[in-house]
């Protein structure tokens, strides 16, 4: 079984998130055609623009209202992408299944991040339960989803700390990693994908079009 | 939970013609534009958002009702789009009658809340796709689906007829005459510089502005004229309707009307959803990306005019002013630094609203909202509690709307709150404190 996660599904894993995320972003690019209008309205300056003050954070005006949100909604993002790449754990596979070796995250620093992120999706549910404003349109899925994304990280720390059985924590935590992979593509989570085009054809607009600015 | 009051509004348009509807012509036209007038950016929108509730606070109606989550952009989206698209269509007479109220009554489409969601989605799109399902099924409230029959009829917002339009110019020439002798309304001036484009309700209701831009035309010398057959209303309520044929069709007119006069450029009066419509909206429907000739706001060639010393203004309006910056011009072109630099020039004491600029609150007017008419008014008072407090906080006398739609929204505001101000647009105060030239 371990052969069989460290193996066979890794590749069912990359190949359906990757080749997911192709398909979607091809159709999707052949729907854009048909409005006649939004490919001709993206500005890479003004998407880019919009982009800089998204993606960094207290850069829109919202965000610095909401520091609280802002700081555990930037650190889950930025632990959630870059634990997995790093961790000590995979660059070794990356290492004995491809020969390429990157960079990895001390142990310590893996540990932490992981937690922030297993925090931040708790943070996010919470707050699905207590903000009437959230809480009204919040589906079953919406809990789903922050669970999916939680569950590679739980299982993948409980595994490193080696608080139950490792090799049982290993399976769990492989399959619980490639369900959200696989999932990406075909769930909200799928905004990993067009946050980018959605805020750069925002600032398009904003900027090109109508002269003004969108944080 | 939404006001029963509101919710409870009978409005023939919307009621007598949901009772009109068949279960499969429902069904039918909801699928039809969701599948083949929407594409990308709807499923892209529907995708993306992950429910985060982040534009609640960015909407005057939210804020204004206590924070009632039924208020909240998303909320609105989900209780029109997201069900439309849930179940497929099929869709009861009650759930339309609600998605009339909400997306015609409770959304401005004022854009505020894509500054607030992180990811840009534009939910005022989505609110203007409920419109366009609404449209084709019927169902529109009366007094609007009346301005865009007269859109489609005569081309423009208010029955205005053709010897109307004349007759009115040339008694609002006769008006400037009296205040500065030698202006002129020059019609149909090929090669002009400058068209003046006004929307329907000045010819009817507000001529003394068209005198009032006449005279300041006057002043600074320009080379203008005004188109004296159909293309000269630049207004456009089929857009808000969502009958964007007929929407194409008076956009279109309006910039043939244009390039017939082989004008180097429109200049507007002071209207925002206009805007809006000429420069953006229709162009988008009829396939430019922008308009063939261009177009300047009232705002900006006021900016233009007082900057360059063109115009010089000789007196300042002393009492305690304020300024409401239209959605259209603001978010919609960023005019908001040019219209405090003219508000400055003719008043000594300026106070602006919290927030203000691009981060402005609607009037909850605009947006077709207003044009809505009598049996939604109190609904529409109920949801800018935000803006009455916002102008009280200012303590300003005088609300200075460059906006039709603002200049009544803010007038209903002020009686309904009883705040004791008065409302004008810029042209009336240019024509009290300008330096007129020697008769």
């Amino acid at each position: 079984m371990v052969e069989f996660v460290s193996g066979p599904l890794v590749w069912i894993a990359f190949v359906g998130f990757f080749g997911g995320l192709l398909y979607r972003f091809v159709t999707m690019a052949k729907l854009a055609k048909r409005e006649r209008v939004v490919i001709p309205t993206l500005s890479a300056k003004y998407g880019l623009r919009s982009l800089a003050h998204w993606v960094l954070p207290f850069g829109g005006a919202s965000t610095r209202k909401r520091p609280l949100f802002t700081l555990v909604s930037f650190a889950f993002h930025v632990c959630l992408i870059v634990t997995p790449l790093f961790v000590m754990g995979h660059t070794v596979l990356f290492q004995q299944a491809w020969g390429v070796r990157w960079w990895s995250l001390p142990d310590g620093v893996a540990d932490v991040m992981t937690l922030i992120v297993i925090f931040g999706a708790v943070f996010f549910m919470v707050r699905r339960l207590v903000k009437p404003e959230v809480r009204n349109v919040s589906y079953p899925s919406d809990f789903v989803i922050a669970l999916l994304v939680a569950a590679p990280f739980a299982t993948g720390f409980i595994a490193a700390q080696q608080w139950l059985p490792y090799r049982t924590m290993i399976i769990i935590h492989a399959f619980t990693g490639a369900l959200w992979l696989l999932a990406i593509p075909w769930t909200r989570l799928v905004h990993m994908l067009w946050f980018p085009f959605t805020r750069a054809y925002m600032g398009s607009e904003f900027g090109a079009v109508r002269h003004s600015r969108d944080w | 939970m939404a006001d029963l009051e509101d919710m409870k509004v009978i409005d023939p348009g919307v009621d007598d013609n949901i009772a009109k509807l068949t279960p499969e012509r429902i069904e039918r036209t909801i699928n039809r534009v969701l599948t083949e007038e929407a594409a990308a950016r709807l499923q892209v929108y529907l995708d993306t958002c992950v429910h985060c509730g982040l534009c609640a606070e960015s909407c005057q109606s939210y804020i204004s009702r206590d924070k009632d989550p039924d208020f909240a952009p998303v909320a609105k989206v989900k209780d029109t789009l997201w069900e439309m698209v849930r179940r497929e269509g099929k869709v009861d007479g009650e759930f339309l009658h609600n998605a009339a109220r909400i997306a015609f009554l409770e959304c401005g489409a004022c854009r505020r809340c894509s500054m607030y969601c992180p990811f840009g989605i534009d939910i005022s799109y989505m609110i203007m796709t409920v419109r366009r399902i609404l449209n084709l099924l019927g169902v529109v409230p009366q007094y609007l689906q009346d301005t865009t029959n007269s859109h489609a009829a005569t081309m423009n917002q208010m029955w205005v007829q053709q010897d109307d339009w004349i007759d009115t110019l040339m008694w609002q020439e006769e008006d400037a005459r009296a205040e500065l002798a030698g202006t002129r309304i020059p019609l149909d001036r090929e090669g002009a510089d400058i068209m003046y484009s006004v929307i329907g309700p000045e010819p009817k209701i507000l001529a003394q502005l068209i005198a009032n831009m006449a005279i300041i035309f006057k002043v600074v010398g320009a080379d203008w004229t005004m188109p004296s057959t159909d293309g000269w209303d630049n207004s456009n309520m089929a857009m808000y309707s969502g009958d964007f044929e007929t929407m194409g069709r008076v956009e279109r007119l309006h910039w043939e009307r244009a390039a017939e006069l082989r004008v180097k450029r429109v200049v507007m009066g002071e209207c925002g959803h206009a805007y809006r419509g000429a420069v953006y909206d229709g162009p988008r429907w009829l396939g430019w990306t922008k308009p063939p000739i261009p177009m300047v706001h009232a705002v900006e060639y006021y900016y233009e005019i007082i900057k360059s010393g063109r115009l010089k203004i000789a007196r300042k309006i002393e009492e305690p002013v304020t300024v409401q910056d239209p959605c259209n011009i603001v978010r919609g072109r960023g005019l908001h630094d040019k219209l405090r630099y003219v508000v400055n020039a003719i008043c000594s004491d300026f106070r602006d609203m919290e927030p203000h600029d691009e981060h402005n609150y609607c009037c909850q007017a605009g947006g077709g909202l207003i044009n809505c008419g009598p049996p939604w008014k109190r609904s529409r008072m109920k949801s800018n509690r935000i803006k009455a407090e916002q102008i009280h906080d200012t303590g300003a006398h005088l609300v200075i709307t460059p906006c039709h739609n603002c200049h009544s929204g803010i007038e209903d505001i002020i009686g309904f709150y009883k705040l004791g101000c008065h409302v004008s647009f810029i042209s009336e105060l240019l024509v009290k404190t300008i330096e007129m030239p020697e008769a």
